[in-house]
């Protein structure tokens, strides 16, 4: 079933309507792109000091005093600033870039486009969400400003050392208020996003657009879309929740007879378990709504550059909804100890581990697609197979935290570090590196430099490797996370292998310049790019590069084909685009 | 440069499994009367983890080496038996797999878990309270007094609030800053938490519980060589979560009794 | 003629021993700047101060080996001296007398404890928090925050160069490292000026303009006493205090 409901707007005419305050999905796109860009960025250099620290605790990095008044004096890092580091690390991280830029990034430019529409359903929504998701990012870096500086409870802010204020320590006041409010902002700006992606795929498809014809991208931006809806949902009220026990006087988190500093806290009635229940139902989901849409860009990725279409396409979306919905059965996986009934503790290792089902298809089936391929080798179809390799390293990992048992050894250690590492950090960034060389083109009019790609590729696979491989073994050792400094006993003969992490950390960090010079040197000195420098065949490549305003020039689009007609025998090429009126006998849908 | 690619993950993939097969990196060794199963369960895992690891590497790098390039001459072609044989080979594969480690491991976590403590478990409480454990022993009349949270003072040393002038059963609690068991005896620890969560974790008795406030919770478990342990919180507790641990020491059951003694002298 | 000269050498004889009686005012007002003297004393029994355990931390415990730390809420030496108590002038000290600068009074933590236990320091007195360990410490001191002080809470990982704080209103203030749970102390903070008593339970607030005054001893266990005593210009008064041990 098609629906023919079509967004009409006029172009844009003002500075500020084409840039700034823009109804456009692909200026929304590009601006959450660049969201994303700054947030790794600040993300990239907290780690960096977070390494530093850890390899070298006492040791004065000069300048660090002028970040932060308390945190570091004498440019020595404090405790306390370690910890508010690693917060506010996993905080752009998780939010800012891995939700961020492989689905509101991508997604807004492309979505409309795969579906053959001229925009999303409710531009204005669409331009508020971006523009929320801005004001969250700007409260967020506020709070470093703010106060005795940002919170110190890690991404997952546990109650009630999240809730009971600024006695627990350095950042729980006001620090804990800010973050509260930038993620509950953040929630309303991907709802809002939520709304517009899936009508778009519901009723924007164009004539002859199938759901089985969309490309898997769309597929995992829609998927995804349906997680955001229902786990953001969540997560907001237990930020407001968690606000009110601050400022509000509440305990929703907070049990009686605490004592903190020999005082001796004024709060009743609340369960700190509850917090962990509802942001986990958020986190889990959110960590597939990180990974599945680099594991949509990566199929996509991977088909146009192996010249013929993967094993089942459909497997592949079964497989990602079945992903989707087991999320929301696995989340007590991160509370196997945490003292809640360990009978829950099996019922959630059960679906835990059969989750390892549809990943294991998934990769089987790309493995089994790359046999009898001609894959063409560039920067994007290197990084789709580093995807690949590193999504395999990191679901391995996750066979050893799916069970209550091991996790009694690996419960809070580096290990676990690992594990989210590989799949998120590195798999998903590798997703979004394939996604930017291959729609660069598309999305600037110009082509990056291949050369310069092939070398970020190479330096960059081997370095995150180097990083994050030793994790497991530390984890494996007992070495616990979010230490700021190693003064346990069994923990000494680990540092050397922490120096080991922060050199390699600190070099692939900088290789990233290769892909920032790049990337702005190609925005605005590229060779102009023709409209299917891929010879792919989703209908984004039929339009210009970049597409105008209305996407296809007010063309009326008639689909014919679904995405994969790659090594067509009789096609002119080797491939037929979606669009082509062309009657090839060869060109035959999937079944 | 698809061939280097291959090569490269190959080596990548052997270089990260020698310190596994090396040992290189190990848990402490256990002592405890339970962990061998987990240890067994680590061990199983380990296998099939570290055989998928390999397998599924190495096949990424022979396609790549194999199936990259414009190979004129050759047709594309497909994977024997599609995604069909596929999806069954890891349904049932995996599925087996993933179910025996689920169904090893329910025995382990039962024994820790769903088997109560034998009538003759040795009672300790630890508080953990930012950022240290404290442990309190029953003395001789076997029953803990109660903890009065607005008595707390760390200050006076009173860690657990205890009224020792008017509750009775107070007067001979031994409140004491590490920990001792007698060897071979099985303990039942109460966990109490004075302030946020934090985390019991003594990877050398393969024993790790959050505590949680709010929540008296137990664990039990039996030492079985005589030495001295540490105990780390794994809970991020605030900023002094790293400096957070103490001392276990499994002593033989004379030298058990002359320690207690002597932490008795010492309240 | 004369007479003008006469009456110009009058006036300035008159200004030069006029200046002449001011300085030496001055200096006979200063060498009457007064003292409270006295000594602080704790009738019956010290109670038992608990041996502390400080096994959590190993560079405490090795910093620490030969000596056998304890609490040091009731230091009383071998004369019945009280150690760590507080003078100053709770009454009758006019806005004007304002107490010169002293030393910037400093709080040292030294394995593991803190040095002096308690810190005396007045109003808007800029004090100083050092470490001399090789190990972290925090101090998170408690004012009530209905006196106008405001909490905080600071690290100092070894090597960290000294905090330098003050308070905004007079208040006993418990002060902590969570770290290390043992260690506390106290931040005494008092309007004018104060003394410590010492190990002896000797005391001398200087800088005391002659008066009649009331003067408070505050311990942290057994609480304050009063004094009323009159400083004269060149006598130091005199005040013993005697708490009675619980």
């Amino acid at each position: 079933m098609s629906a023919h409901a079509a967004v009409h707007h006029g172009p844009p005419t003002s500075f500020i309507r084409k840039h700034i305050f823009s109804l456009d999905h692909k200026v929304i796109g590009k601006q959450y792109y660049g969201l994303a860009l700054a947030a790794v960025i600040i993300g990239m250099v907290l780690s960096w000091l977070m390494r530093i620290h850890l390899g070298w605790t006492n040791a004065a990095i000069p300048g660090l005093h002028l970040l932060s008044r308390n945190g570091a004096p004498g440019d020595v890092m404090t405790p306390e600033y370690y910890l508010q580091l690693m917060t506010m690390h996993a905080t752009f991280m998780v939010f800012f870039v891995l939700t961020t830029a492989p689905f509101a990034a991508f997604g807004n430019f492309f979505l409309p486009l795969h579906t053959g529409a001229e925009d999303m359903p409710f531009p204005h929504f669409n331009m508020m969400s971006f523009w929320t998701t801005f004001v969250a990012f700007c409260v967020m870096v506020s709070s470093f400003f703010v106060g005795d500086g940002p919170t110190l409870g890690g991404w997952t802010q546990y109650a009630p050392l999240s809730a009971v204020g600024s006695v627990a320590g350095p950042g729980q006041g006001s620090g804990v208020v800010i973050w509260a409010i930038s993620i509950a902002i953040f929630c309303v700006g991907q709802l809002f996003g939520a709304l517009n992606f899936i009508p778009n795929v519901l009723d924007l498809r164009c004539k002859g657009m199938s759901m089985w014809r969309l490309p898997m991208s769309t597929w995992a931006w829609f998927i995804t879309s349906c997680m955001g809806l229902t786990s953001f949902s969540v997560l907001m009220p237990a930020c407001i929740l968690l606000i009110l026990d601050h400022v509000a006087g509440t305990s929703f988190f907070i049990p009686s007879n605490l004592v903190l500093n020999d005082q001796l806290q004024p709060h009743s009635g609340g369960s700190t378990l509850l917090w962990q229940h509802l942001f986990w139902f958020f986190g889990h989901p959110e960590v597939y709504i990180a990974i599945v849409p680099g594991m949509g860009i990566v199929t996509q990725v991977l088909v146009t550059n192996m010249r013929k279409p993967m094993l089942s396409h459909r497997t592949l979306v079964y497989s990602m909804g079945a992903l989707a919905v087991l999320s929301y059965m696995v989340y007590g996986h991160h509370m196997f100890v945490s003292g809640m009934n360990p009978a829950a503790s099996l019922y959630f290792s059960f679906p835990t581990l059969l989750i390892t089902i549809p990943s294991t298809i998934i990769v089987l089936i790309w493995l089994g697609s790359l046999y009898g391929a001609k894959l063409r080798i560039n920067s994007a179809s290197l990084f789709a197979l580093g995807f690949i390799s590193l999504f395999i390293t990191g679901g391995v990992s996750g066979f050893f935290l799916a069970q209550p048992t091991i996790q009694i050894m690996l419960h809070a250690t580096y290990f676990v570090v690992a594990h989210f590492h590989f799949t998120m950090a590195i798999a998903a960034i590798f997703g979004i590196f394939s996604g930017t060389y291959f729609w660069f083109p598309k999305m600037w009019g110009r082509m990056m430099n291949e050369t310069l790609g092939r070398i970020h590729f190479w330096l960059t696979f081997i370095g995150v490797y180097a990083i994050f491989m030793p994790f497991h073994y530390l984890g494996l050792a007992g070495n616990v996370r979010r230490y700021q400094a190693f003064v346990v006993d069994y923990m000494q003969p680990l540092i050397g292998v922490h120096k080991f992490i922060t050199v390699a950390a600190i070099f692939t960090g900088l290789v990233q310049l290769i892909f920032l010079y790049n990337f702005f040197y190609s925005k605005y000195r590229g060779e102009p790019a023709p409209d299917n420098p891929w010879q792919a065949t989703s209908l984004e490549w039929s339009t210009t590069s970049p597409p105008p305003w209305d996407n296809f020039g007010g063309r009326q689009l008639v689909v014919y084909h679904d995405p994969y007609q790659y090594g067509v025998d009789g096609a002119h090429g080797d491939y037929v685009m979606q669009d082509s009126p062309e009657q090839i006998k060869g060109a035959v849908d999937e079944p | 440069m698809a061939k280097v690619f291959a090569v490269t993950i190959l080596l990548i993939t052997i270089a990260s499994a020698i310190p596994i097969f090396m040992n290189t990196w190990h848990p402490v060794p256990d002592v405890s009367a339970h962990g061998q199963a987990i240890d067994d369960q680590m061990s199983e895992t380990m296998w099939e983890a570290g055989i998928s690891f390999l397998a599924s590497q190495i096949i990424l790098a022979w396609f790549i080496w194999r199936f990259s390039g414009s190979r004129p001459g050759e047709k594309t072609r497909t994977f024997p038996g599609g995604a069909k044989g596929l999806v069954i080979a890891a349904i049932v594969l995996v599925g087996i797999e993933v179910f025996a480690l689920g169904i090893f491991g329910v025995k382990a976590w039962a024994e820790l878990y769903f088997t109560p403590p034998g009538p003759g478990a040795m009672p300790i409480q630890v508080q953990a309270g930012q950022f240290a454990f404290y442990f309190r022993y029953p003395g001789p009349d076997g029953s803990f007094g109660p903890i009065h949270p607005d008595k707390i003072s760390e200050a006076n040393q009173n860690f657990y609030g205890l009224d020792q002038d008017n509750d009775a059963d107070s007067k001979d609690d031994i409140v004491a800053a590490e920990m001792a068991v007698p060897v071979n005896r099985e303990i039942r620890l109460l966990m109490h938490s004075k302030d946020v969560s934090h985390s019991f974790y003594v990877p050398a008795l393969r024993i790790h519980q959050d505590f949680v406030p709010g929540l008296d919770l137990q664990i039990h478990f039996t030492a079985t060589k005589v030495g001295r342990y540490e105990i780390v919180c794994s809970q991020l507790c605030g900023l002094g979560h790293y400096n957070m641990k103490a001392y276990i020491s499994v002593l033989s059951p004379e030298d058990f009794d002359a320690w207690l003694k002597k932490q008795a002298a010492f309240q | 003629m004369k007479s003008r000269y006469n009456f110009t050498a009058l006036l300035t004889v008159v200004m030069l021993v006029g200046c002449g009686a001011l300085l030496l005012n001055q200096k006979v007002s200063a060498a009457g700047e007064g003292k409270i003297t006295g000594t602080v004393k704790l009738d019956g029994a010290a109670p038992h101060m608990k041996g502390i355990d400080m096994s959590k931390d190993p560079y405490c415990v090795k910093v620490n080996a030969n000596t056998s730390p304890h609490m040091e809420n009731v230091v009383a030496g071998s004369g019945g001296g009280l150690e760590n108590v507080v003078l100053y002038i709770s009454e009758g000290l006019s806005g004007a007398a304002a107490a010169p600068a002293t030393a910037v009074p400093v709080f040292d933590q030294k394995n593991c404890q803190y040095t002096p236990h308690v810190l005396a320091m007045d109003v808007g007195q800029t004090f100083k928090v050092t470490t001399s360990d090789q190990t972290a410490h925090n101090i998170h001191p408690n004012p009530n925050p209905m006196t106008g002080n405001i909490p905080w809470n600071q690290s100092q990982p070894p090597g960290a160069p000294p905090v330098e704080r003050s308070w905004k209103a007079p208040e006993m203030i418990e002060v902590k490292c969570n770290i290390h749970p043992w260690m506390h102390g106290w931040f005494a903070v008092v309007k004018g000026p104060y003394a410590t008593t010492d190990a002896s339970g000797n005391y001398t607030i200087n800088n005391v303009p002659p008066g009649n005054y009331t003067v408070t001893a505050w311990q942290e266990t057994y609480g304050t006493q009063t004094q009323k005593v009159t400083v004269a210009a060149g006598a130091p008064a005199k005040a013993d205090f005697t708490f009675k041990a619980k």
